[in-house]
């Protein structure tokens, strides 16, 4: 899970900060009692300690899983060493913009691939989920008649989505888009839902006694309102999504990363696939921080 | 009932109630709030609500507003029946109630947008924005979110935006009661100020004795729910300006507070009812 990625490390961060912060506090203490009023603390020119304790938790982390998988593969000959695994990965990003024909181009081109793909689903669900989403959470009507229908088609599976997409569109491109679109719909549906019910009944009342129109109360209130919600259906929309990309590529081929990992399995580069999990999880990584940051600046409490 | 008398003898009636009761479901069967709502409020007057909490006080104020249809008898709103919430009756909810994602300026527009938007251009509506922000001394902080402000200054927002939508009526549902009492004394003394300028026809709801007998005409004192009604009503005939300060030790001011606290502690004293 990109979300289960993401979370572990930065937690792991936050509790070693919020030491590091309690330390310069203590601190001010003793000295405001020993001066009744110092205006500013002479501070650390640069606070090693606080890097400290952020940076090095995940490195120690991260070097306890080498050295585990290092320990591991040391006699292996079909599993790579870490060491092996660094070499392939050098040369794959020395080039990773080169193209040999259809089915040999670099890595930084399967990425791309994907990423367009996920790009195309998931805009195309964002389209249809929101607006969905809006309906359903505005007009309780709707609700009862589409919330039995999302219950029933959330839990299906992405690949089970795919033979479906292959018949209607008949071509691979289009069905692994129309993968992405069908699972990344939901949680966009539902958290929207979710936050206009959720909208306070005082902001609703706002709008009832000055009588807006159901325009200005979309744009004015429910809009703003619902947008941390919103935001947060979206995260988990890309999550699923690039989740989806690697398993639908992988049963449809062309160019992309989930492809590129079954046409390395084929080759038996394993080093290749851990590569690839790699990229995979630092670019499922990179698409949630972007989207906590644009989410924070919707932040109104 | 009375038959209505000719038209020009009520030209200074805006709000009549008559006979209005108020009937909620519930699980348990239906749970009367109000029975028998007779009240009439004149133009330029300053009502207020008083008694216990769960009196109903704040469902008339909700009645008045439109948020709620009464299950049985009539509102009337200068003469005309009242459907729903409007415009017309500008509402100054306990908890300000500003859109936090909107400046203190834009929260106020929303509401001149909505009443004058039609007939006047934006620099006119702006005009009558800042207009109303500065009636409530609010006209530096324009441009703060609501966030940014203190709990007095949100809730001296909430009045400029009911004040700017020029309703008939100015109806508030406890606007001081989240303030310390500093200040609520002093948003009390500017609310009188904006009254006498501005000749609003006020209703508004409170428990706080002092709170009442400074700022109203008359005061609506409410018996005990459920099946709560209008139990008296007591005109206080204090000269305005009225002065927080000198009326501490005015008789009459003592003998009004002394009539409502009788009949909200010794006449109709709250009883909690038992679990």
């Amino acid at each position: 899970m990109v979300s289960a990625v993401f979370h572990s490390p930065r937690d792991a961060a936050l509790i070693p900060e919020t030491k590091a912060d309690a330390k310069p506090t203590r601190t001010a203490a003793y000295a405001g009692a020993a001066h009744p009023a110092p205006a500013k603390l002479p501070r650390d020119p640069f606070d090693w300690r606080g890097l400290g304790g952020r940076v090095f938790p995940p490195l120690a982390g991260m070097a306890l899983l080498i050295g585990i998988w290092g320990l591991l593969t040391a006699n292996s000959t079909t599993f790579p060493t870490p060491l092996a695994t660094f070499d392939a990965a050098w040369k794959l990003f020395a080039n990773p913009f080169y193209r040999n024909g259809p089915n040999d181009q670099g890595i930084g081109w399967n990425v791309l691939y994907s990423l367009e793909r996920v790009g195309l689903g998931f805009g195309l669900a964002a389209l249809v989920g929101i607006p969905l989403g809006f309906v359903i959470g505005r007009f309780a009507l709707l609700n009862r008649m589409v919330s039995p229908l999302v219950s029933l088609l959330k839990p299906v599976s992405p690949l089970a989505w795919l033979p479906i997409g292959l018949l209607v569109f008949k071509s691979a491109n289009p069905a692994a888009i129309w993968t992405i679109f069908i699972c990344s719909i939901w949680p966009m549906v539902i958290n929207t839902a979710v936050g206009v019910q959720k909208v306070p009944e005082d902001y609703l009342n706002v709008a009832r006694v000055l009588k807006l129109s159901e325009w200005k109360i979309a744009t004015r209130i429910l809009l703003p309102s619902v947008m941390p919600y919103l935001l947060t259906g979206v995260r988990l929309s890309v999550g699923t999504a690039w989740l989806v990309i690697v398993a639908a590529e992988m049963l449809t081929g062309g160019v992309g990363i989930g492809f590129w990992v079954w046409d390395e399995w084929n080759n038996l580069n394993v080093a290749h696939i851990i590569v690839a999990i790699f990229v995979i999880g630092i670019v499922g990584l990179l698409l949630e921080w972007a989207l906590l940051a644009v989410a924070r600046r919707f932040d109104y409490s | 009932m009375p038959i209505n008398t000719t038209p020009a003898l009520n030209t200074k009636r805006t709000l009549q109630i008559e006979d209005v009761g108020m009937v909620f479901p519930t699980k348990r069967g239906p749970f009367v709030a109000l029975r028998d709502i007779n009240l009439e409020v004149q133009r330029g007057e300053f009502v207020t609500l008083i008694g216990h909490s769960g009196c109903g006080k704040s469902t008339l104020l909700n009645l008045v507003a439109g948020l709620t249809t009464p299950t049985s008898g009539l509102l009337l709103l200068e003469e005309r029946e009242l459907k729903g919430p409007g415009p017309d009756r500008g509402v100054v909810f306990q908890n300000h109630s500003l859109l936090p994602w909107l400046s203190c300026h834009d929260n106020v527009l929303l509401a001149v947008e909505r009443v004058f938007g039609e007939d006047e251009n934006n620099q006119r509506l702006r005009n009558r924005t800042v207009a109303a922000l500065e009636l409530v001394g609010m006209g530096h902080a324009a441009a703060k979110r609501p966030h940014e402000i203190s709990g007095g200054m949100k809730q001296r927002v909430g009045i400029a935006r009911a004040l700017a939508m020029e309703p008939k009526m100015l109806l508030m549902d406890e606007p001081f009661g989240a303030l310390d009492a500093l200040t609520r004394a002093r948003l009390q003394d500017e609310l009188m100020k904006i009254v006498a300028t501005t000749g609003a026809t006020v209703m508004m709801v409170t428990h706080d004795v002092d709170e009442a007998v400074l700022l109203s005409d008359r005061i609506v004192m409410m018996t005990n729910g459920p099946a709560a009604t209008i139990g008296e009503v007591l005109r206080v005939d204090l000269p305005r300006p009225r002065d927080r300060v000198a009326l501490a030790e005015n008789r009459s001011y003592v003998q009004y507070r002394k009539e409502v606290i009788d009949f909200l502690y010794t006449r109709h004293s709250h009883v909690e009812k038992a679990a």
